[in-house]
């Protein structure tokens, strides 16, 4: 059986490998982006049926970042939409027979979790100024500064080992049992799989959220003072 | 070299039935204190899920940590190589 934690090369652009993930991601980018641009093609101010559904998404979407966070979701709808909806995509897409998703290897949940590491810095950053970002890490007081910037670091490799973990044991499960027991056996845990799919694909965005949302609030002016967080916050929703 | 194979096949299957134990502990104390919850607030019941899950699946990660470790013993393990 082949080992969970190497990658599959399938042929190499010069000097760089392209792995079987690498490509499944290329596809998924390829399927969500056209999808997007021809469902979004002709939107009407009364919507249709195609419409009405996209409308749901995105409600949702913002649903969550407002009740999740308790901030308004236009600056972060985009990215943590569009991390949501690759990650599920990809989670789900080994309903396909055949396709492996591209979450079960290391390098997809590493970019995933890089990308959230460097959106905390660009939204804190554009949130707060550089100022208010590095403030963000002496957030209760200067001594835990130290302990901020390791928390910074662990928190995103919490989260790549997490999604990792979580749908690399899913498919490596399915695997042994099909080759064990059969056909038709592994069925229900595919369902089960599909369950932590759309999980952890919900875990991994609210996480992004919650993480962006603290260091921006972490890092405005007031937010130091506890005493003056709560109207400045009331101000903002 | 025999025994350092044999030591972590033993090892690995420690670590994924030890470190299964105390998440699954803690993932049914969980769902207990928000069935709880939920029966005393049906209202919250969309809240309550909603962090249950989240919460749920940040214990999960432990026993997901001991199933890297007992993989990475398995497959990767840099004292065979």
């Amino acid at each position: 059986m082949n080992s969970p934690l190497s990658s599959v090369v399938l042929f190499t652009i010069g000097p760089v490998p392209i792995t079987q993930a690498v490509v499944t991601t290329w596809a998924i980018m390829a399927v969500l982006i056209l999808g997007a641009a021809l469902l979004t093609r002709r939107l009407d101010p009364v919507p249709g049926k195609r419409q009405a559904v996209l409308e749901l998404i995105v409600i949702t979407i913002d649903t969550q970042i407002r009740e999740t966070t308790g901030v308004q979701p236009a600056p972060y709808r985009s990215f943590i939409g569009t991390l949501f909806m690759f990650i599920l995509v990809a989670n789900w897409s080994s309903l396909i027979p055949g396709v492996e998703p591209p979450t079960a290897r290391l390098e997809t949940d590493a970019a995933l979790a890089v990308l959230v590491f460097l959106s905390v810095i660009w939204f804190g950053v554009r949130a707060t100024g550089v100022r208010g970002y590095l403030k963000s890490f002496a957030a209760p007081n200067p001594v835990m500064i130290p302990l901020n910037m390791l928390e910074s670091i662990t928190r995103v490799f919490s989260m790549f080992v997490r999604l990792f973990g979580n749908v690399m044991s899913g498919v490596f499960i399915v695997g042994i049992v099909a080759s064990l027991a059969g056909l038709l056996v592994p069925i229900p845990l595919m369902a089960l799989d599909l369950l932590t799919g759309l999980v952890q694909a919900y875990i991994f965005a609210v996480l992004a959220m919650v993480f962006i949302s603290a260091t921006v609030e972490e890092g405005q002016p007031q937010a130091t003072d506890a005493e003056n967080a709560p109207p400045s916050k009331n101000k903002d929703s | 070299m025999d025994y350092l194979r044999l030591a972590s096949i033993f090892c690995a299957a420690l670590a994924v039935s030890f470190g299964s134990i105390g998440p699954a502990l803690a993932e049914g104390r969980a769902v207990a204190a928000a069935m709880e919850a939920i029966a005393r607030q049906p209202e919250a019941a969309n809240t309550i899920s909603r962090t249950l899950f989240v919460g749920l699946a940040m214990i999960e990660t432990t026993a997901i940590y001991c199933l890297v470790i007992a993989l990475l013993l398995l497959f990767a393990n840099p004292l065979l190589a």
